[in-house]
């Protein structure tokens, strides 16, 4: 097979989609997560990503993709930047925040979670993150989890636009789990007790009483089911771990099936489907944009989302694509109508649901319309695809009242 | 027949003039679920060292080299319609192509299958 730089086995000629953020971190050593040795110890086969050693897969991206899609797998997401925000005014917190996200955090309810964005002064995409306002009887007024490869970036700007009395903590002696799948919420009810009655997007505190710990969960996830993120202490989630895993409900998984699961469920990857060069509007992330915050603004790249949003669209859009046949379209390939190249691919692979390759794609508006029917280059060779709705797998979330 | 091996994890089982190649136990492993497999077409010409097929997983897109030089015979055409054979049979069924030999001479040097095992365990 071939030979890599380090003449590693089998390397990739796109290696796994997410990894390329990584390159800057290169030239330091990958850093060690709280549960390194339980991955290890649950035969995890350990890759570098966005600075750390983290698991790629356990017994097989297609079998924990299929896990979490009929039970509930346990994905590590420790490498994420976890950040509170506090000032002594709680409404000065909110308002400092709005200056960066256009999200409409004033009237945020404590306990509700948004997704939102960091934007430049163009609109362009600094990162995606999810926020969350705390309860009013908490140290800190607002909870943020943004992207590993991103974290260090996104610190710095904040720390850069923030006035100086916002108090902004890095969590970094805090891990954070995903546990998702249609069992996941029976499976947590039974460690911490309560989780099940939080709707998709709502959050709290609750004690793990058989580790005598406090811990945050959101019903949140990236894989498009029903499922949930736990912020624990480092020193307890070792333990937390194993209670999860004792349930025969519940497998680990690895960025693998992550990544499988993610792009079934339409949802974009920093650093791929969103960077600065793009914005949310051509994204199809408008409602990212709070209404609210339309007209008054006051948020670092308003402007140049809006001008996006009057003027009826923009040049490009995201969109899904569905591919015919068993060979997939990676990252970069070209997307073409006829002979135009009108588009590139930014994430694509197999989808084991399907049973057939997905693709998401940023692309020239005229061609974007459901049903187009348009051919991706892979090798030299014009494989038919279809511009197809996301999500391509129905989401499965908890919406209360639904 | 004899079987050798190659560091980058192919097998190559020699008959008289003719060769065939694919990949190890331990490769599939590497790789996980395969998903699709390009492999050359009667006639094409390899030349050792030079790109020869394309195994996707689910996870990446993998080139195989050609570990020696010659002109194929036969590719397996069975890896079309169940690339997941490369899971299952790596080192029979899911073969991915046979060839002439251009030189024997470019067989010396590779590992037999107790070589190759021990390689194997100490990577």
């Amino acid at each position: 097979m071939a030979k890599g730089p380090e003449n590693r086995v089998l390397p990739s000629r796109a290696d796994l989609s997410m990894t390329d953020t990584e390159d800057e971190f290169e030239n330091l050593p990958a850093e060690q997560l709280p549960l390194d040795s339980w991955h290890r110890d649950h035969g995890a086969r350990m890759v570098e990503f966005a600075g750390y050693e983290m698991p790629i897969q356990y017994e097989g991206i297609v079998a924990e993709h299929e896990w979490t899609r009929t039970r509930a797998s346990l994905f590590d997401v420790s490498h994420m930047g976890q950040l509170m925000f506090a000032a002594a005014d709680p409404g000065a917190c909110a308002a400092a925040l709005e200056a960066l996200l256009p999200a409409d955090l004033a009237h945020l309810k404590p306990r509700r979670v948004r997704y939102s964005m960091l934007l430049n002064e163009t609109g362009g995409v600094l990162d995606d993150l999810m926020v969350t306002r705390l309860p009013d009887d908490s140290d800190a007024q607002f909870y943020m989890v943004v992207n590993g490869a991103t974290k260090w970036d996104d610190i710095a700007h904040l720390r850069e636009h923030l006035p100086d009395d916002i108090t902004m903590t890095h969590l970094d002696d805090w891990a954070l789990l995903a546990l998702q799948g249609p069992e996941a919420a029976a499976a947590l009810e039974a460690l911490a007790p309560g989780v099940s009655d939080l709707g998709f997007m709502q959050a709290g505190s609750f004690e793990w009483a058989g580790g005598k710990a406090s811990i945050w969960i959101s019903r949140t996830g990236y894989s498009g089911e029903d499922g949930f993120e736990i912020s624990i202490a480092a020193d307890r989630v070792v333990a937390f771990a194993d209670a999860l895993v004792a349930d025969e409900r519940v497998k680990p998984a690895g960025l693998g099936a992550r990544d499988s699961l993610r792009l079934e469920a339409g949802l974009p990857l920093y650093g791929h489907d969103l960077t600065e060069e793009t914005d949310p509007v051509s994204a199809g992330l408008a409602f990212a944009l709070s209404k609210s915050r339309h007209e008054a603004g006051g948020y670092m790249g308003h402007a140049a989302c809006m001008v996006r949003l009057e003027d009826g669209g923009t040049a490009q859009r995201r969109v899904g694509l569905a591919l015919e046949g068993r060979l997939p379209a990676r990252e970069g390939a070209q997307v073409f109508a006829g002979d135009a190249l009108v588009g590139t691919v930014t994430s694509g692979g197999f989808s084991p649901t399907l049973g057939h390759p997905i693709a998401m794609a940023t692309i020239e508006t005229e061609y974007a319309g459901n049903g187009t029917a348009l051919e991706l280059e892979v090798r030299g060779k014009r494989l038919p695809a279809t511009v197809v709705p996301m999500p391509f797998v129905p989401h499965r979330y908890h919406r209360k009242g639904a | 027949m004899p079987r050798y091996f190659t560091e980058e994890h192919e097998w190559i089982e020699v008959d008289g003039d003719t060769a065939t190649i694919g990949i190890t136990d331990y490769a599939q492993e590497q790789l996980g679920d395969v998903v699709f497999v390009e492999v050359p077409g009667e006639g094409t010409e390899l030349a050792k060292g030079k790109e020869a097929a394309v195994v996707e997983s689910v996870k990446a897109a993998s080139d195989v080299y050609a570990p020696i030089s010659g002109t194929v015979t036969e590719g397996n055409s069975a890896l079309e319609e169940d690339p997941a054979l490369v899971n299952t049979s790596p080192e029979e069924d899911g073969w991915f192509f046979k060839l002439t030999v251009a030189d024997a001479g470019e067989l010396e040097g590779l590992m037999n299958e107790a070589a190759y095992r021990a390689f194997c365990e100490g990577l």
